[in-house]
């Protein structure tokens, strides 16, 4: 819905050891309703370029700007799913912890708990409704966190890798409903993930990035048409060079997962 | 402090028990089984006559001693007395405790400004201001209700700023993405998130509420209280009623963390997974 | 709590204007505070005891209790004062470690030791060591066999108590990890059970200390006995010396304080913190 410019951001972590660059010069530019993959060996700062882009992290250096407008700190208009299992507020259950946003924007109890249910019905997890988090598998909690950032509805989808968590059949059936979601509300997504194949199911554009201090390495259009299916020739190919770039020796059948 | 008898009840091996009552009898009995072997030694010594029986009465004196003063409602008396002056104090501590804990932990100016009064007055006992304030605000209730209250406030400051502190960063940046505002974020993200530690904080207040209490009866010459009798017991060499007092005293305890603290916790922070039941 | 800024600067509302501050001018405006506040704290007491509202006698200047303080340190009465009550914290805390460290082995080890000591422990930890003096004073008279006896109560049970759930919360993946590669009982029990459970037990000692410094300056007070820094305020009191009185509070936190943040501090420092194994409850 909304175009993001990445203007040559640069991150340093202040830690009593010293300065650490999280990410280094990094531009480029989404379009309205891009699906984004970053792509990026670990610790290369994929987390910390979402982190920036969703207002939490102030750059050193560059902008970011959202729509024609500089951002400056957290905003509505960004739904954020982080890496970390820990986001779910533990004191509220799967559907306090989906309407939390909906709470805010004011919207009375009654409708919220119609949508938040159907938001976990979507994620598969209507029968969990009720269950603090503490008591949902990591891979449920991480659901929850993606129903909950769809919830409220926002312009911009940052996602940390997501669905990592995940085993092989409740991943594809979130990608599904992920692509579907995204083709119903043409969010503008980033998203950041490790597998190669998601990232070519999933993305308009993949930016791969290189190892610490992260910089951007190369910026890949995938243009096969949707709904992609994975075991086409041309799926393949594409994944082939994505991992050429990330300097995997790709073999005569060389996709992984 | 834990609790400790519902832990060995837990682990009990349900195994080869034949019924459910055999083995809670069986529980009950474990648990009893040492007090009796206690109980049996006390005798021995006490009628042995190692130690005169007015310093060592028998379990009988002491239980006869705290049924007659339990009846004629002397004991009654006392610990009701103890009662209020332990929850007037312990409700200042938890009211000041966590506005200023709070405060210290939202704004560095509160920070600033209380931390080093908080840690300049903490590390010294909290009794040792007993004569200080006896001699500021008199002898008698009033005092003591002032002191319980401004020795169990620290470790409630201390604890609320910590759990304010340890908010998970995620679930701040969670909620600010999810448009709370500052009001909002306070009452639904960093209280709840704060509320394993503020509830350690008001557990540890009144458990050191508590322990100070009896002392502070002995030395502020109160009229009524659990402490004053056994510390008055001492010159009429009235062991038996000593002991009867400290067994309401024992016994006042154990209700306390029993029933307030853990009944909260169990449904709060234990509900949400927050701390191990 | 992060040691980054970045993560940890949206935290406090007052900070988030700041960001741009680095830690250190940031910790040094609050030593600066710090200080600031403890003069104006100080300004007020001097005010108050100035204006002649309470008698002097109650509220003395804070030069005479430097004075004082200074004076009694030179004639060594505080300092005897102060070897007392030392003695008595150290030996009756030295004796609860004796008992409460091996007990609180033994109960999480044997499930016997445990089903016997465990109710009565329960039953026992909720009367204050303060309602034990008039009773240990009728028994042991008043001096130092009283106050080491509930000094020793008083630590006896955060140490066994602290030990007892440390053992049995190490991880029984390391025990197993560690019966794998061939750990006998011996060397399980030293190698992975005592350091696993090392920072409860550092946090045993601490609480434990902590109790018995308490006990000490109390037990002292109640069963008044001619020596020690409890017994130099209560006595204090009788004759309206505040000002004696000031200056061994001043030394009551002075030993506190140095025994808490000094030795348990940088014990826990030395061990837990480098481990990164530190523990959430606090003391
Ligand atoms: N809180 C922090 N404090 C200091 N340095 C950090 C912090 N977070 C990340 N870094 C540094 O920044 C770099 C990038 O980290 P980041 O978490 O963004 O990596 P990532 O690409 O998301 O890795 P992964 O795929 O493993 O999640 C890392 O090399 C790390 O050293
Ligand atoms: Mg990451």
């Amino acid at each position: 819905m909304v175009p993001i410019a990445i203007d040559n951001v640069t991150l340093e972590y202040d830690t009593p050891a010293g300065k650490v660059t999280g990410v280094k010069d990094v531009s480029f530019d989404i379009g309205a309703s891009e699906f984004i993959c970053i792509v990026g060996p670990s610790g290369c700062g994929k987390s910390t370029l979402l982190n920036v882009i969703a207002g939490f992290l102030p750059p050193a250096a560059g902008e970011i700007r959202i729509d024609g407008k500089a951002v400056k700190g957290h905003g509505m208009d960004r739904g954020v799913v982080f890496q970390d299992f820990a986001q779910l507020f533990p004191w509220r259950t799967a559907l306090g912890n989906v309407s939390f946003g909906l709470e805010m924007k004011g919207i009375p109890k009654a409708e919220r708990d119609k949508i938040a249910r159907e938001q976990l019905r979507l994620v598969k997890l209507e029968k969990f409704v009720d269950s603090f988090p503490h008591h949902l598998s990591g891979g449920m909690q991480q659901r929850v966190a993606i129903a909950r950032a769809l919830a409220y509805n926002p312009s911009v989808l940052l996602m940390d890798e997501p669905f990592a968590a995940l085993d092989a059949m409740t991943r594809d059936d979130m990608q599904l409903l992920l692509a579907d979601v995204w083709r119903a509300t043409r969010k503008t997504v980033i998203y950041v993930t490790h597998n190669v194949a998601e990232a070519v199911y999933l993305a308009d554009r993949v930016i791969v990035m290189s190892a610490h201090p992260g910089t951007v390495q190369a910026d890949i259009r995938i243009d096969l048409p949707r709904p992609r299916d994975p075991l086409s020739l041309e799926f393949v190919d594409c994944q082939k060079q994505l991992m050429r770039h990330l300097g995997h020796k790709v073999s005569g059948n060389g996709a992984g997962h | 402090m834990q609790d400790a008898a519902t832990t060995i009840s837990a682990r009990e091996a349900p195994g080869h028990s034949p019924g459910r009552a055999a083995s809670r009898l069986r529980s009950i009995w474990r648990n009893v089984f040492p007090f009796i072997v206690v109980g049996v030694l006390w005798e021995i010594v006490a009628i042995s006559g190692i130690f005169p029986a007015r310093l060592f009465p028998t379990i009988e004196t002491v239980a006869r001693t705290f049924f007659a003063l339990t009846a004629n409602g002397i004991l009654p008396h006392h610990a009701i007395e103890t009662l209020i002056r332990l929850l007037s104090g312990f409700a200042l501590a938890g009211v000041f405790g966590v506005t200023i804990g709070i405060l210290m932990g939202r704004s560095r100016l509160a920070e600033d400004i209380f931390l080093p009064l908080v840690s300049i007055c903490a590390p010294i006992p909290g009794l040792a201001y007993t004569p200080l304030f006896l001699l500021w605000f008199g002898l008698g209730s009033f005092s003591s209700i002032l002191l319980v209250g401004f020795v169990s406030a620290f470790p409630v400051i201390f604890n609320s700023w910590t759990g304010v502190k340890a908010v998970k960063e995620i679930w701040v940046r969670s909620a600010h993405s999810m448009g709370a505002d500052d009001r909002r974020m306070f009452t639904h993200v960093i209280l709840p998130g704060a509320l394993p530690y503020i509830l350690t904080g008001l557990r540890l207040g009144l458990a050191q509420a508590w322990r100070v209490l009896v002392a502070v009866e002995m030395l502020a010459a109160v009229p009524w209280g659990l402490g004053w009798l056994i510390f008055g017991a001492r010159k009429f060499l009235n062991t038996d009623a000593m002991l009867a007092g400290i067994v309401v005293i024992a016994l006042i305890g154990l209700l306390l963390e029993k029933l307030v603290f853990q009944k909260i916790e169990n449904y709060t922070v234990v509900r949400w997974g927050m701390v191990a039941a | 709590m992060s040691d980054t800024i970045i993560t940890s600067a949206p935290k406090t509302g007052a900070s988030k204007n700041n960001v741009s501050m680095s830690d250190q001018s940031k910790g040094r405006r609050s030593l600066w505070r710090a200080g600031v506040v403890l003069i104006i704290a100080a300004c007020c007491y001097e005010a108050v005891a100035r204006s002649g509202y309470f008698a002097p006698a109650l509220m003395p200047k804070l030069s005479l209790v430097a004075q004082t303080f200074v004076a009694m340190l030179l004639d060594g009465t505080m300092i005897e004062h102060s070897v007392f009550t030392l003695y008595r914290v150290m030996f009756g805390f030295l004796l609860a470690v004796l008992v409460g460290l091996p007990l609180g082995i033994l109960m999480a080890r044997f499930a016997a030791v445990e089903g016997f000591f465990l109710p009565l422990v329960s039953a026992l930890m909720p009367i204050p060591s303060f309602a034990l003096v008039p009773l240990f004073m009728l028994w042991f008279g008043i001096g130092n066999l009283t106050t080491i006896l509930i000094v020793f109560y008083a630590a006896t049970f955060p140490m066994m108590f602290n030990t007892w759930s440390g053992v049995r919360s190490v991880n029984p993946l390391w025990l197993r990890a560690a019966g794998a590669m061939g750990a006998d009982e011996n060397a399980l029990f030293w190698k992975v059970i005592i350091p696993g459970a090392s920072p409860f037990i550092i946090t045993g000692l601490r609480q434990a200390f902590l109790r018995a410094w308490i006990a000490v300056v109390g037990a002292e007070m109640i069963a008044a006995s001619d020596w020690g820094l409890g017994w130099v305020i209560f006595d204090a009191k009788e004759f309206l010396n505040t000002d004696v009185m000031l200056a061994a509070l001043v030394v009551i936190g002075g030993i506190g304080f140095v025994f808490e943040k000094m030795v348990f501090g940088s014990l826990e420092k030395a061990t837990i913190q480098r481990w990164g194994m530190s523990r959430v409850a606090k003391g």
